[in-house]
């Protein structure tokens, strides 16, 4: 069935790019963000009944069954997911979009004629089974169902070049012979190179890969729409490969870090392996109640947030206590680090889903001059971004990586589970400076105990 | 569509990307990830154009298996983006209402 022309079905698919670009701009405020998703969305619904309406398809009980599952599977984790675990599921999603580009490439194989197509085939092939697999080893890092640590072996770098070569000379014999053989072999090699690429990153840094990977799935789906001759999702693929490489350079920078750095530092043996050496230095521990009168008497306190308030899913418990401290007309600001929790823009996410107001969230360049001016520091399960190492000691994992500048403020309050170093595994000397006091334990019970403190003063 | 009109447009298209994307405020990146990954989901229609043809039963296994995974992509990325940005739009209330609202913000 064939109700659309060509000239309508183009501009159906116009439509729905224009409420892609529409989507990712009304991102630029919060107040417009979610209106704008919800014009994506419709984008997706007028792109797929147009597909239905337009092309000659056969076996359509059959795709409508599969959308059905899709939704089925999806929908439900979309909406259970917590907040602290959205960094994983962005990961899945993103890697089974990365599937699916390839997927496609590879049956459109038998329709390529023209050799230019081939290599946009060789292209979506590859880039998204790297997408694929490395988002799935990143969903094991992330989930921990597999170490946080850099995998490295002896010979890491060697195997990585010879699936690389491998893969250029499939990649070469696919677009010569069209032979569906080698395009399987293509993609097998692909899903090596993805996990080959990812092993090495350390913890600190899959945040950045999610951001890059989300990037190929985009250029894969881009290369997907060159195949199929489609100018949607030639569009739609490109914008997300643009805003994905904008996120990751972002991202590097507010690390300090350079992309090919964080990739390829394993293989040099300069990724964020770091030292796991915990010193025996005395450390200042505290009381709830010490940490109560800290805060109950001070004038100004910054609450730096870390990716351990999130594990603990203490962000409610964080907001019920700088609502109690502001009730006692003490100002109250939280400092968010870019790279805060597991992915850019995390710890805003959860602070959201607190009810902070977002305008009680400083970024990093506004709220570091105000240090200085902060009676208190309260740092929650923060390690690295307030590592002093990254301005100080050039031969530390994090030098460079711009911090939250909680020395600067009169009394430092860290509150931890252990002495154990943060992801990136190093060791914070702000821990053992005279104007640090520590309170051990789960970020939420101990936040929860200096809020019953506070209340009572 | 011949080549030329096609490379044109991604080339546009990676303008628009970049300007688009340069504006968004940092606060909002993760949604940001997460709304962009939704985006790319739009490979369902390239599967479905391609299991819409598949003649055989193995390449319909295959396409139908890429329509699994692309609507899986589209449709869980736009509700978890849904979601998230409903936070941060419910709690201008909550602070409208709340016990103390910042006199003076944005």
């Amino acid at each position: 069935m064939s109700v659309l022309d060509p000239v309508w079905t183009s501009l159906l698919y116009l439509a729905a790019a224009v409420c892609f670009i529409l989507a990712l701009r009304g991102l630029s405020s919060p107040r417009t963000a979610r209106r704008g998703n919800l014009v994506g969305a419709l984008g997706a619904l007028i792109a797929v009944v147009t597909v239905f309406l337009s092309a000659r398809l056969e076996n359509t009980p059959w795709i409508l069954a599969a959308i059905a599952v899709g939704s089925a599977v999806a929908a439900p984790v979309a909406r259970r997911v917590k907040m602290t675990q959205m960094p994983q599921l962005v990961a899945l999603f993103n890697g089974v979009g990365g599937g699916a580009a390839a997927l496609v490439a590879l049956l459109e194989l038998g329709h390529a004629e023209n050799p230019w197509v081939r290599v946009a085939i060789v292209f979506t092939l590859l880039v998204g089974a790297v997408s694929f697999a490395g988002s799935g080893i990143t969903f094991a890092k992330l989930q921990e169902l597999m170490t946080t640590r850099p995998v490295v072996f002896p010979g890491l770098p060697v195997v990585m070049a010879v699936v690389l070569l491998a893969a250029v000379a499939a990649g070469v014999a696919v677009v010569t012979t069209a032979s569906l053989p080698l395009a399987v072999l293509l993609l097998v090699l692909g899903l090596a190179a993805g996990v080959l690429l990812v092993l090495p990153v350390g913890g600190a840094d899959v945040p950045i890969v999610i951001s890059l990977l989300n990037a190929f799935t985009g250029l894969a789906v881009a290369a997907s729409g060159l195949v199929l001759g489609n100018v949607l999702l030639v569009v739609a693929g490109t914008l997300v490969g643009a805003s994905g490489t904008i996120l990751t350079r972002a991202m590097a920078a507010a690390m300090g870090r350079s992309v090919a750095g964080i990739l390829f530092g394993a293989f040099r043996g300069g990724s964020t392996a770091g030292s796991t050496a915990v010193s025996e230095r005395p450390v200042r521990s505290s009381s709830p109640e010490d940490v109560a009168v800290l805060l109950g008497y001070a004038q100004r306190v910054i609450i730096v947030p870390g990716y351990g308030l999130a594990v603990a899913q203490g962000q409610h418990t964080a907001a019920e206590l700088a609502l109690a401290l502001e009730a006692r007309g003490i100002e109250v600001d939280f400092a968010i680090h870019p790279v805060a929790g597991r992915m850019p823009g995390h710890m805003n996410v959860l602070l959201a889903e607190a009810n902070v107001p977002y305008e009680s969230l400083k970024e990093m360049g506004e709220i570091n001059p105000e240090f200085k001016t902060a009676d208190v520091a309260l740092v929650v399960g923060a390690n690295d971004v307030v590592n002093p190492a990254a301005k100080t000691s050039s031969g530390s994992p994090i030098y460079g990586m711009p911090i939250l500048e909680v020395a600067e403020a009169r009394q430092v309050v860290f509150l931890k589970r252990s002495m154990r170093p943060g992801f990136a595994g190093i060791e914070n000397d702000l821990l053992y400076e005279p104007q640090t006091s520590l309170l051990f334990g789960d970020a939420k019970e101990s936040l929860a105990q200096v809020l019953g403190a506070v209340k009572a003063l | 569509m011949d080549g030329t009109a096609l490379l044109t447009i991604t080339v546009l298209a990676v303008f628009v990307g970049f300007e688009v994307v340069s504006k968004v405020s940092s606060t909002l990146h993760t949604p940001l990830m997460s709304g962009a990954n939704a985006i790319h989901g739009i490979i369902l229609v390239g599967a479905i154009i391609v299991a819409g043809q598949a003649a055989n039963p193995w390449v319909l296994a295959v396409a139908l298996l890429a329509v699994v995974l692309a609507t899986a992509n589209l449709v869980g990325g736009f509700v978890v983006t849904d979601r998230m940005l409903h936070m941060f739009h419910a709690k201008k209330d909550a602070a409208r209402t709340g016990a103390e609202p910042k006199a003076g913000g944005k």
